[in-house]
């Protein structure tokens, strides 16, 4: 394992060692001590441990490499993740995933208000609870919630899909559950596994998605703009 | 716009820690305030005294001050100097006497804040500056809270620096942006409070002194400026036993409280904790909107 | 007795100047629809702007330079506060952020074109980066806006510039919005939507909010683009001296200030009309943040709303901006509001000049539009043309100004070389009034 410890080097030193196109194999970052922008822009398919807390935006915009946070993760981790892997093993502030395009986002612990937030094509497997106004505006991708949502879940949904296994306290403006096609059991059950979640059964989830009523202007639902 | 850190002491042999792990936490949020910084430090009461927190007096001035307030103090009154700032320990019959003579003696002196407990020190400036500047690092006490200021419409002036301290033993930082402060200030102006600064904490602040001065206990204050105070903030409120935490129901502006058996602290941004003893173990979360949070010792 | 020979005379029809016929027609349209009236281009009520400042020429106290022959320079460079590779413009007027989308791909190629040829910007906008405009911008700045579609890393790292789009002068505090006849299947693919359907985005950023947030948000940004990439902040004009300030303390290297006649591509009337600062009013209290904490030409001031002419840019410089950026005057440039489209635009209900249904995608100059057939009508390199004459021809008429001012660069151009021919005018920039040596709140008035 290649170690970088942030108690000796810059922020600049770590992530331009990371960001390198010829980077490979295991990283390691320690004494993270939640500093911001940590192994951010990565475009090479190399595994980063950051092996503490990390501040905003941990693992921003990755594209290709496996990043897994040993603490907590602070606001807008993932944020705009194109591909490969992100994983907390704590809790996630604010917005994670957010803007994501695509690739995996795992929180073992719970995340914050607004995750998924206007997502595109992400998918995010949370183990505890999500916060209020998540998934607001989500366009595409997936959010599996083992907990339980807050308020305003998908409000002014577009077409990602919600799956929450616990309460859900509120929906936002346009989203509705659905029935669960057996299609969607195999997505919940393939990114549960993705996750490494086992022992809740696809079953004991309720899906949730866009009632499409905001779709084109219409004055009946004036009000919920 | 601004970073806030606070730290609420469960176990009371951190106590001589309190002013130099206030100072580190204080320290790493300068990113999010490099224009002024403060803070409040509880600790110390005694029975029957309060403690007057004053600022900026012309040094010219100083013996006739001190000579105006032992007149009317007397004997027991004590001083002690901090930079610019000093800090008067009268008998508690005497404080109302005593700020009076503050607010008509001039030359430069301004009040900062009264209680049992409440000291409490700002300055324009780098925050690790302004810690030093009054030796953070070497104070003791029960809680702290602090604050590192970006000013976003009102002036980098001392007084425009946070904490605001508006009732005995109270004091307010804020972080994000009110929007409906210019018409409070009114209102509240109306009902007798004054105000130093065009700051929207300044109101914040002033709204809950004059809710609690009218008797209601600080969570049903709190919960009343849900209703009144419109826009983006998360305060924390010091109170003489402790504090509490409030976010707005939108909750944009972080906020993250970590705690053990010996601690309870708050931050804007986790990495304010990264040197706080234990915190590896800590229960760490962040405040959900909309609800007050309050840790107080045991009176 | 009453004369029945002599005609009584009428009063005349009489419009109320409150309730008037445009009034009237929009409460009619919303009592009928129950919907807000949605369109594009920016502000038309009257404003103060810069045709209320003037130049003093050089006589006997200044000398001018020689026109066409002494060197009146034009260049600036933007962003040298951070960045590594700063920007380095041979004119300094730059074609401001318009979305693909909002614009057809020929429209965007011949902005791209038309700025490269004269060494000049261009600036992507809410919807990502196509190769087409890419392709043909020398410099391209990349717009990192609340919605972020289309965002990826790894445009932003082609990219030259990043501006961080905080607001619109069209509608500072208001999101975008483009309506379902423009979200066609590429665009919709760009974006991550269903095609067709009404989109709306974010007045706010996902995933920051505020200043103190938005530092840490660009040092990300940095990060992942190697400290090499000017970031620029935009916002709407509202409270410039605030907001100026604090983009600087948030680490911008250029602040972009979009006063109320920026066009948008469809937002509410309402909001086009009754929001905002005119760009006049702006300059100055932004020039004085920058000037207050020592930034004044360390971090880059770009103005925009309303930009017309040479006169236009010269002023705005003049007021203490280092370069102006164009978006309504590049699209007429293009071919927006042509007389030659008369006809066509008989049949939207409209005339050349007064077009404004920007939203509706069935723009006849093919401009506005996702339509195939309508914007097969722009040849982007006709259009490239277009743009690079005009650009030309503001940067002569500036450079001609500058030179009967006695200025061998147009950044020597400051407000001592204007006067004001109104009060407003005066108030708003304080350049004393014509003649006069005194503005509104000078020495006590």
């Amino acid at each position: 394992m290649q170690e970088i410890d942030l108690a000796q080097c810059t922020l600049r030193e770590a992530n331009s060692q990371l960001q390198s196109e010829d980077a490979t194999g295991a990283w390691a970052i320690r004494n993270p001590r939640g500093r911001h922008a940590l192994a951010v822009g990565l475009t090479a398919p190399i595994d980063v441990l950051i092996d503490g807390q990390a501040g905003y935006y941990a693992g921003g915009m990755n594209q290709r490499a496996t990043i897994t946070i040993e603490g907590n993760a602070g606001p807008g981790v993932a944020e705009n993740m194109m591909s490969g892997r992100t994983h907390v093993r704590g809790n996630a502030s604010m917005a994670a995933g957010a803007t994501g395009h695509g690739g995996l986002l795992v929180i073992d612990g719970d995340a914050g208000a607004r995750c998924g937030i206007s997502m595109k094509g992400i998918d995010i497997v949370v183990r505890g609870s999500v916060g209020h106004m998540s998934a607001f505006m989500a366009q595409s991708g997936t959010l599996v919630v083992c907990g339980d949502a807050g308020e305003a879940l998908g409000d002014s949904l577009y077409e990602a899909k919600i799956f929450v296994r616990g309460e859900v306290r509120s929906l936002g403006a346009d989203c509705e559950e659905k029935d669960m096609t057996a299609q969607d059991t195999v997505l919940l059950q393939s990114l549960l596994d993705s996750a490494g979640i086992t022992g809740y059964p696809a079953g004991s989830f309720r899906l949730y998605g866009s009632a499409r009523r905001l779709y084109h202007f219409h004055v009946d639902n004036a009000a919920a703009y | 716009m601004c970073g806030i850190v606070g730290l609420f002491l469960k176990n009371p042999a951190l106590q001589p820690e309190l002013g130099r792990l206030t100072s580190q936490m204080l320290k790493v949020m300068t990113e999010r305030g490099p224009d002024s910084a403060g803070f409040a430090v509880y600790g110390g009461a005694r029975h029957g005294q309060t403690k007057i927190t004053v600022r900026d007096l012309a040094p010219a001035h100083g013996a006739a001050f001190e000579r105006g307030l032992a007149d009317i103090a007397g004997p027991d009154m004590t001083v002690a100097f901090r930079d610019d700032h000093m800090v008067i320990t009268v008998p508690s019959e005497h404080e109302k006497a005593a700020r009076r003579f503050i607010s008509s003696f001039g030359h430069g002196v301004a009040f900062v804040s009264s209680g049992d407990s409440i000291e409490l020190y700002k300055g324009v400036g780098l925050p690790e500056a302004v810690a030093t500047r009054f030796d953070l690092a070497g104070m003791s006490g029960t809680h702290a809270i602090g604050h590192t200021r970006m000013a976003t419409e009102s002036a980098v002036t001392t007084a425009g620096a946070h904490p605001f301290s508006t009732g005995p033993d109270q004091c307010l930082v804020h972080n994000g942006s009110l929007s409906n402060h210019n018409t409070l200030r009114r209102q509240l102006v109306r009902e007798g409070l004054e105000f130093a600064t065009e700051n929207d904490s300044e109101v914040a602040a002033g709204y809950l002194s004059w809710r609690l001065s009218r008797g209601e206990r600080l969570d049903e204050a709190l919960t009343a400026a849900l209703a009144d105070l419109d826009g983006f903030y998360t305060f924390v409120v010091g109170t003489r036993d402790g504090f509490a935490v409030l976010r707005d129901p939108v909750a944009c502006k972080p906020a993250v409280i970590a705690e053990t058996d010996d601690y309870v602290a708050f931050a804007s941004e986790y990495r304010a904790f990264a040197r706080l003893p234990g915190i590896e173990t800590a229960t760490v979360f962040e405040p959900e909107p909309q609800r007050v949070y309050h840790w107080e010792h045991a009176a | 007795m009453t004369d029945n020979t002599r005609k009584i005379p009428r009063t005349k029809p009489r419009f109320s100047a409150t309730f008037d016929p445009f009034t009237i027609s929009e409460i009619q349209r919303a009592a009928a629809t129950g919907i807000y009236d949605i369109r594009g281009a920016g502000t038309k009520r009257k404003l103060p702007h810069f045709d209320d400042l003037l130049f003093l020429g050089a006589s006997m106290s200044r000398y001018p330079l020689e026109g066409y022959r002494e060197r009146c320079d034009t260049d600036v460079v933007l962003g040298t506060r951070f960045a590594s590779k700063p920007i380095r413009l041979k004119t300094p007027v730059t074609i401001a952020g318009m979305s693909f989308g909002a614009l057809s791909a020929q429209a965007k190629e011949a902005l791209g074109r038309g700025a490269s040829a004269v060494g000049t910007s261009t600036t992507t906008g809410d919807g990502g980066m196509t190769p087409e405009e890419r392709g043909h911008s020398t410099t391209l700045v990349y717009q990192y806006l609340p919605s972020r579609y289309g965002m990826n890393p790894d445009d932003l790292r082609r990219a030259d510039a990043i501006e961080v789009v905080v607001g619109q002068g069209a509608k500072p505090g208001g999101g975008g919005m483009l309506l379902g006849q423009k979200i066609s299947e590429r665009v919709a693919k760009m974006r991550d939507l269903p095609e067709g359907i009404d989109q709306r985005s974010a007045c706010r950023h996902p995933d920051w909010t505020g200043p103190d947030d938005l530092e840490i948000k660009i040092e990300e940004l940095r990060e992942i683009t190697a400290w090499e990439k000017p970031i620029y902040i935009k916002i709407g004009a509202s409270r410039p001296y605030y907001d100026v300030s604090l983009a600087v303390k948030a680490g911008a290297d250029v602040v972009v200030l979009d006063g109320m006649q920026g066009g948008t591509a469809a937002t509410q009337e309402v909001f086009i009309e009754h929001v905002g600062l005119p760009i006049l009013a702006a300059i100055r209290p932004a020039v004085q943040a920058l000037q207050d904490l020592g930034m004044h030409r360390k971090v880059q001031l770009i103005v925009s709303g309303g930009i017309r002419s040479g006169a236009d840019m010269a002023k705005a410089l003049a007021l203490g901006a280092d370069a102006v950026a164009i978006g309504t005057a590049a699209l007429i440039a293009l071919g927006d509001q042509s007389p030659d489209l008369a006809e066509e635009y008989a049949k939207l209900g409209t005339v050349p000049g007064a077009y404004d249904d920007w939203q509706d995608g069935r723009d006849p100059a093919g401009i506005t539009t996702q339509d195939p057939e309508l914007a097969a009508r722009l040849d982007p390199i006709l259009g490239g043309r277009r743009i690079a004459n005009y650009l030309s021809v503001m940067t002569m008429e500036a450079q001609a100004i500058a030179r009967a001012c006695g200025k061998s660069h147009l950044h020597n151009l400051e407000p001592e070389d204007l006067v004001a021919l109104t009060m407003e005018a005066a108030a708003m920039t304080r350049i004393p009034l014509a003649g006069t040596e005194w503005y509104p709140g000078r020495q006590g008035f």
